[in-house]
């Protein structure tokens, strides 16, 4: 039997789902950008344009990782809503410390989309994703700008 | 990632996935986390996920700038054209 070099275990379907994700962010920023610059005129405000690429930022990232986790559904929720986009400083109402929450739980629930839903175990696995998700998209950010700039 | 049903969360289970979340913070935040506890890795943690939201916000502002020069003629459009082809 030929050996292949894959490995198995969850850690390697987690990264092939990353490079799957990685595209599928690209381009959906990509193709928000592209069409942010197609519809700013020179009347429209800087700041509504910064609002619209922040959205897209966050939203890309949603739309990367589907449905598949807690934070991402939270997100498309809160897109879709068309809700301000806003990471609260002070404790809202909805985020109500749950049983064996330190100080800093209840900071990570401000932190991480659907936080305040979660319980202490799933806020961790979640914000791993979260983060993993963030730190792609930054990237992907600097990315572009570097080839804009360039 | 299977996930255990059960009510009752081990205390592996909880440190493994907060030695998780220490191996995603970047290398410069890592290096005074090596004999932290678990209360500190949170709190390195919600820094690091607020300075990643703070960078999102700076790109956004320069990526917003970048754009206002740019026109649907310029070499800048045919990058971002050709990238979405690719």
């Amino acid at each position: 039997m030929e050996s292949k070099s894959y490995t198995t275990g969850s850690r390697d379907n987690a990264n092939r789902n990353l490079e799957g994700s990685k595209t599928l962010m690209a381009s959906h920023f990509l193709r928000a950008l592209f069409r942010i610059q197609q519809t700013s005129t020179t009347r429209s405000s800087f700041a509504g344009r910064r609002r619209r690429i922040r959205r897209a930022a966050y939203a890309s990232m949603a739309y990367s990782a589907g449905t598949r986790r807690a934070w991402s559904r939270a997100l498309l929720r809160k897109l879709r809503s068309r809700a301000r986009l806003r990471f609260p400083r002070r404790l809202s109402r909805a985020a109500r410390p749950q049983r064996g929450d330190t100080d800093q739980a209840q900071v990570l629930r401000k932190l991480v989309p659907g936080g305040p839903g979660m319980d202490y175990c799933k806020l961790l696995e979640e914000t791993a994703d979260y983060i993993r998700c963030l730190t792609t998209q930054v990237r992907l950010m600097q990315t572009v700008m570097d080839s804009i700039s360039s | 990632m299977s996930s255990r049903r059960s009510s009752r969360i081990t205390d592996e289970e909880i440190s493994e996935l907060i030695s998780k979340l220490q191996s995603l913070l970047p290398e410069s935040r890592r290096r005074s986390m090596s004999r932290a506890s678990a209360a500190k890795l949170l709190k390195e943690t919600c820094s690091y996920i607020k300075s990643l939201h703070r960078e999102v916000d700076d790109l956004s502002d320069r990526l917003s700038d970048l754009m206002s020069s740019m026109d649907s003629g310029s070499p800048q459009a045919d990058i971002i054209r050709s990238i979405l082809r690719s």
